[in-house]
């Protein structure tokens, strides 16, 4: 039943989850949840620039022109909001649907030129976790475990800076600096994740694992533990999921199972969900009454 | 001809959207638009498996559907203490990828696939013609007049209502304004909206067209009036530069449109700063004269 490259992809995108579960809990806690759904469309216009200034298919050239144009999309969405009346909501819609546009002209040349034969690179946009190569995965491997070594190497420090930053900056610490290389870990994540699951739904790994995460614990450490978990549940469970039938996309299997987590949470979580919050209304109505 | 309707089809989106937009951008809602935009794919796909056909009725009951379930379902979520930005997102990814993948599995060899949806192809507009009272235009050209008509009367009935709940909404609601019935119909319009711009010009163009225009006109607008020509002027401009130069480079017209969206903002952005920088130094100057004949 587990032939060697199902393996091989269900650990991928194990991975892949639990990167994306750790940096998609920090972008979370800065609220920042959405700007990472505008970096993941603006990756588009960066493979499709890679491959009309290289024209190579190969997956470290497009992965590099993706992380130019997502972090030049997260730059421009930084500089709109400190420049210009435009709130936040407007300047990360913007820089989204345009960056998105300007993917897909380029997108259009390049499958008319004739180098890029209509295949290959559309599936960027829905991702095609089933059926990566070895090589494709070795690039996953290798960069999930540099996300999550960072991750667990700046703890301490992205810590400080997400929870008090002035005196994060008292204490010498570099923050402007953190920022950066969070902003990029970030990048890198949604980079490393739009061949397996796509473009549009790399931004949902990023958010529901996190928000799920945050119902349960108000700690940053369990947080974390819990935001990654659920990732890697999500990406193994979807994974096996779209496997046992052909035809059923990965991605989208992949977000509904981490859906399905956040609304067990929602309803579930003995702190802040729905029915102890239910219950404890009750309970509380009740003592009302009897005296 | 056909091009007369492509333009066409393009400049009603335009002003559609850069209608619809301007309350979107001053009520601080534009990733909902984002979220609707997707989750509109899940409300069609639902009408198709009900219905089991294409019809242009069902679809906007349907998309109007998804988009008022898209808002409630972030209003709980955030009614109930979650933060906004992570609510839209939950909702929205969770929505879109129900509906991409209910198309693979119930609607996978009909017309609706998923990247049709997204990008669109305002090229085959004129194809696909209705006729109602012997006049024959394309289906997308009825669908918008039908939504613009929609959408100017709810404006002109809640013009007042729709402007006091967005600047000062606890106000709105202690003189008894139905803030939130307002918030839903709102929705409903930017729904109806989107899905009839989407089926031409895709969902990612209905984004730009939505937030683009409005966001530009914002930068330079002293009213809300203002507001409303600048945005339906940068509405049509992006419609038609986009479409003659997607011509030019032959390339997908509605990523052309979204461009040209991103393009306007910046040359807008840059006019408007240079202009405040020039006003700056000259009444610099009007105070420096009079500072030195005052000595």
């Amino acid at each position: 039943m587990l032939s060697g490259n199902l393996l091989w992809v269900l650990i991928g995108t194990m991975l892949l989850g639990i990167a994306a579960g750790i940096t998609g809990t920090f972008s979370f806690l800065q609220k920042q949840s959405l700007v990472g759904d505008a970096a993941a469309h603006a990756a588009l216009p960066g493979i499709a620039l890679a491959f009309l200034i290289t024209g190579q298919k190969e997956l470290p050239v497009l992965m590099v022109g993706a992380a130019i144009t997502s972090a030049l999309a997260v730059y421009c969405i930084q500089w709109i909001v400190t420049y210009s009346k435009l709130k936040a909501d407007a300047a990360i819609g913007l820089v989204l649907a345009v960056f998105f546009g300007i993917g897909i002209v380029l997108l259009t040349i390049v499958n008319r030129s004739p180098l890029g034969n209509q295949s290959g690179l559309n599936d960027f946009i829905f991702g095609k976790a089933a059926t990566m190569t070895k090589s494709d995965l070795t690039w996953l491997f290798i960069s999930a475990g540099i996300i999550i070594l960072v991750s667990l190497l700046l703890y301490k420090e992205w810590k400080l800076m997400i929870f008090d930053p002035v005196y994060a900056k008292g204490i010498g610490l570099p923050v402007e600096a953190l920022k950066a290389c969070l902003t990029a870990l970030i990048v890198m994540t949604i980079v490393t994740g739009i061949q397996a699951v796509g473009v549009i739904l790399m931004s949902a790994l990023l958010i529901i694992p996190a928000a799920s995460a945050k119902l349960w614990t108000k700690k940053l450490n369990t947080m974390l533990l819990f935001s990654a978990i659920c990732g890697g549940l999500a990406g193994v469970a979807g994974t096996f999921i779209s496997s046992i039938r052909t035809g059923l996309s990965t991605g989208p299997i992949i977000v509904l199972f981490a859906a399905s987590i956040f609304f067990i949470s929602y309803v579930f979580s003995p702190k802040s969900g729905q029915l102890s919050k239910y219950l404890r209304k009750k309970k509380f109505q009740q003592q009302g009454d009897v005296s | 001809m056909i091009e007369f309707w492509v333009i066409l089809t393009g400049i009603l989106v335009g002003i559609t959207c850069g209608i619809a937009g301007v309350f979107l951008i001053l009520r601080k809602m534009s990733m909902i638009a984002d979220a609707i935009s997707h989750t509109v794919l899940f409300g069609i796909v639902m009408a198709f498996i009900i219905t089991q056909t294409l019809n242009g009725f069902w679809m906007l009951v349907g998309a109007a559907c998804a988009g008022i379930l898209t808002a409630y379902l972030v209003q709980l979520l955030q009614s109930s203490g979650i933060q906004e930005d992570a609510a839209i997102g939950v909702i929205f990814t969770s929505l879109f990828a129900a509906g991409v993948l209910l198309i693979t599995l119930f609607a996978g060899n009909v017309h609706l696939d998923v990247e049709h949806v997204l990008m669109g192809e305002i090229a085959f507009v004129p194809w696909d013609r209705w006729t109602l009272l012997s006049i024959t235009m394309p289906k997308a050209v009825w669908m918008l007049l039908l939504v613009l008509v929609i959408n100017i009367t709810f404006l002109v009935l809640f013009y007042k209502e729709m402007k006091l709940s967005t600047f000062d909404p606890v106000y709105a609601a202690t003189i008894g304004l139905p803030v939130m019935l307002l918030h839903y119909g709102f929705m409903t319009t930017i729904s109806l909206t989107t899905v009839s711009a989407f089926d031409s010009v895709g969902a990612i163009l209905v984004v730009a067209m939505l937030i683009g225009p409005a966001a530009t006109a914002y930068l330079i607008s002293k009213s809300i009036k203002q507001m409303f020509v600048w945005s339906i002027t940068f509405g049509v401009t992006a419609a038609v530069i986009g479409y003659y130069s997607a011509k030019w480079l032959d390339t997908s017209i509605a990523g052309m449109m979204a461009t040209i969206v991103g393009v306007i903002f910046i040359v807008v952005f840059a006019i408007d700063k240079i202009n405040s920088r020039l006003n700056k130094k000259v009444v610099a100057e009007i105070d420096m004269k009079e500072h030195n004949s005052n000595i």
